[in-house]
């Protein structure tokens, strides 16, 4: 540790902390243990799928796995690792000394650790923990849900709280706090998209927050508002729900966007390609996410008028998420290639989140979108866009800015042999749900049909394989920390480019106390 | 050591073709004309998709191999171009234009609940359906429809049958070439009411009756499953229609009743 650094084994320090590397750490340590905990939900429901029959656990535990895989990989694991890289690299990637709210930060950042563990705690409890699905679709979340569903609901309230903080701190450090020069056409790409998603995420996490809410009220205060028996609507949950749910997937994978659109031009030796696209689409993709949510309910009866409109505009998506693939394709076209670890999660990240993206438009065309709702068709399709979309660029931003972090460079044939088996790994495990969801298999069955046997028992095995490489992962990360070879350049890789690699390694305590005047330097694309 | 044994039986059946022939990998054509046109429609896209990513993953795999520092290849400088933006944003709109049309149409045909000769009532339960024919002024028939498949084969004490968890005690029977309305709703929790080979999917939701329908081209037993989470035993509320002639569908009508009476 450098300089004015407290020690970092006292408690206090992590406590009290309001500086934005050390929380940054702790948000990125707590998703480690997030998605570390998330697997092994997987890891069960895998193994009860491996053949057909009831083997290890009940219908209603499986039910319980799925719902807590759901909501721990999504809000445990993949949005705090994005909040945690925000918090690292935001103002050292502005030229800024520390968020413009480290208070508000340390906050938002204590307050997940204890919603997880009510949220896991409801394991324990008298009728077991949520059952319902992450989605918690009304009345199966009310009037028929066990009682630890209170608990679920106050957990993502928690939730909720500090993601609108994360993001409040995130609009106020961008917007006030760029070192002269650094105007917004010329802030990287990662700091874009996260401007963008903290703008989705201040817009829909009380929507979320209203529609468990009223779930509360159905469940303890005799309302109806999702009761059709009491003149309430079913439905109604479902439309507030993916008003939030679909943005929040863009809150998901805009990020990651983000980080692909740093790794490549690095390791291509080139300009981001096409610069002022990248942001146009971004923004259209995010405006375009708040009119799309239907598209999760072709089939609850909405009117054809309705249908049509929600088809055409989510169609419509794939425009602007085409320039992205055709931009980052370019940036690596004709440049000098090598493929460090970082390049190769981001390499594997835009070859799976292209077929993910391609699955999507299958999706949105809704005749068809008839026989692929609720399948394993879908459950494919979303781990393309969540797995190796999101948790593959988390991968590479980790291996990428680690060296910068701490001080020490991770074993990159491990890492080389992290990718290649995630890479497999995710493939066998998802590849073939495509097929027995298009073979007619229902999603969250805990049990299935003969003909469905051959390919669960290969996804089983992937996610096995799958599994163990994040094994490794962890231990590649852990052991670069503790004992890594120590790197002591500015700048880890030839072909980066960014403020950040203009700091010392490892970064110091503080940065930035007094701002680089870019005035007249030439930096991204727009120069 | 299970496990290692499966685990050298799937690499194994991975490389032979047994696999892809004894396992369905592809949406089924469909015994009706919307089924059919609805399959189309997924072939198109998924072959406009393939072609996509053809071209995309082509060049990129292209760039990978020749445009590498390890071959000495210097970076290029370019990281603009308007015309090329405006190309890659106008040509991916037209082909969806292309798709949204044929989607339109089938879309609209699905929604054309029309001129129906039987309607019935489909109704959702924990964990069971119940099917109504609605014969207007004559003796409705109704009856539920449970799982039969024995607990036995679920928990492993004897060997599965080759319907699995697809078979019911009661089928519901409809006449073959016969447009017939699928009136949906539920009791408890969201259901839904999913015939893959018929081509029908609609939610079945306490409080609201949503419309589907089918017209089935060819005699046979369909075989579907709830697709909507409703609690502990959703994966075992299947769905079994039987599409027979008009001869036996009459029979069976008037057998039906008589044993209502």
């Amino acid at each position: 540790m450098s300089d004015h650094a407290p020690s970092a084994t006292s408690l206090s320090r992590w406590l009290y902390t309001t500086n934005h590397k050390d929380i940054g750490s702790m948000y990125l340590w707590f998703s480690l243990s997030m998605f570390i905990l998330g697997g092994a939900f997987a890891m069960v429901i895998r193994a009860e799928l491996f053949q057909p029959g009831m083997q290890l656990i009940d219908p209603n535990f499986y039910n319980q796995m799925t719902t807590l895989h759901g909501l721990v990989m999504i809000f445990g694991a993949i949005m705090p690792a994005f909040v945690g890289l925000a918090n690292w690299l935001i103002p050292i990637m502005i030229g800024a000394p520390d968020m413009a709210l480290p208070r508000m930060n340390n906050w938002s950042f204590w307050i997940l650790p204890p919603a997880f563990l009510m949220l896991a705690s409801t394991l324990f409890m008298e009728g077991g923990a949520p059952a319902f699905g992450w989605t918690a679709y009304a009345p199966l979340s009310t009037t028929y849900a066990p009682p630890s569903v209170t608990f679920f609901i106050f957990a993502v309230h928690i939730l909720g709280v500090s993601s609108i903080m994360g993001s409040i701190n995130i609009i106020a450090t961008i917007m006030n706090m760029r070192a002269p020069g650094m105007t917004y056409m010329k802030m990287p790409m990662f700091v874009w998209t996260w401007l963008i998603t903290a703008f989705l995420l201040v817009a829909v996490m009380p929507v979320l927050a209203g529609a468990v809410t009223m779930m509360l009220m159905d469940i303890h205060f005799n309302t109806s508002f999702f009761s059709a028996a009491g003149g309430g609507d079913p439905v109604l949950y479902q439309h507030i729900f993916w008003f939030f749910g679909h943005p929040e997937v863009y809150i998901i994978i805009l990020p990651a966007f983000g980080v692909i659109s740093e790794i490549i031009p690095t390791f291509s030796r080139k300009t981001l390609f096409g610069y002022s696209s990248m942001v146009y689409a971004t923004a259209s993709i995010a405006f375009m996410s708040f009119i799309v949510w239907a598209h999760h309910m072709y089939t609850v009866g909405m009117p054809v008028a309705g249908e049509l409109f929600f088809m055409y505009a989510t169609m419509l998506i794939a425009v602007p998420t085409g320039v992205k693939v055709f931009n980052w394709v370019s940036t690596m076209w004709r440049g000098a290639l090598t493929f460090e670890t970082p390049m190769l999660f981001a390499i594997g990240f835009l070859i799976l989140f292209t077929i993910g993206g391609f699955s999507g438009l299958m999706l949105s065309i809704a005749p068809a979108d008839f026989q692929y709702h609720d399948t394993y068709f879908v459950v494919a399709h979303f781990h393309y866009v969540m797995v190796a979309g999101a948790v593959f660029s988390i991968t590479a931003a980790v291996y990428y800015w680690l060296p910068k972090m701490c001080g020490r460079m991770y074993n990159e044939t491990m890492g080389k042999v992290n990718f290649w088996i995630s890479f497999v790994g995710f493939n066998i495990t998802f590849f073939p749900q495509h097929f027995v969801g298009l073979a007619g298999m229902p999603r969250r069955v805990p049990d299935y049909a003969l003909q469905f046997a051959d390919f669960n028992m290969m996804s089983s095995i992937g996610a096995f394989i799958y599994g163990m490489s994040q094994l490794l992962f962890m231990y590649n990360v852990i052991a670069t920390v503790i004992a890594g070879k120590p790197v002591e350049e500015n700048k880890t890789w030839e072909g980066a480019s960014g403020l950040e690699w203009t700091i010392p390694t490892p970064a110091p305590y503080h940065t930035f106390e007094v701002p680089p005047d870019l005035t007249k330097e030439k930096i991204h694309a727009t120069a | 050591m299970k496990i290692l044994k499966n685990f050298s039986l799937i690499l194994l059946t991975m490389f032979s073709t047994n696999l892809w022939a004894q396992n369905q990998v592809n949406m089924s054509g469909g015994f009706t004309d919307v089924g059919a046109e609805i399959y189309d429609l997924h072939m198109l896209i998924l072959w406009i998709c393939v072609a996509i990513g053809a071209i995309v993953f082509g060049i990129m795999f292209y760039s990978m191999m020749f445009h590498t520092k390890s071959r000495g290849h210097k970076p290029a400088d370019f990281h603009e171009s308007t015309s090329v933006e405006i190309i890659w944003t106008v040509i991916p709109f037209l082909i969806l234009i292309g798709m949204a049309v044929p989607a339109t149409s089938t879309l609209l045909e699905i929604y054309d609940n029309d001129n129906a000769e039987i309607d019935i009532l489909v109704t959702g339960y924990q964990w069971k359906w119940k099917y109504e024919y609605l014969e207007g002024d004559s003796q409705n028939i109704e009856f539920y429809s449970n799982l039969s498949t024995p607990q036995s084969e679920i928990y492993n004490t004897t060997e599965k049958n080759e319907n699995y968890l697809l078979e019911v005690d009661e089928p519901v029977v409809i006449p073959v070439n016969t447009k017939v309305r699928f009136l949906i709703t539920a009791n408890d929790v969201i259901h839904s009411w999913w015939v893959p080979e018929i081509g029908v999917k609609k939610d079945a939701i306490p409080g609201f009756i949503n419309e589907t329908w089918s017209k089935v081209n060819e005699e046979g037993i369909y075989r579907g499953q709830c697709t909507e989470l409703c609690g502990a035993y959703h994966g075992f509320m299947p769905i079994e229609v039987h599409v027979v002639s008009q001869e036996e569908y009459a029979l069976w009508k008037q057998a039906k009743q008589s044993q209502g009476d």
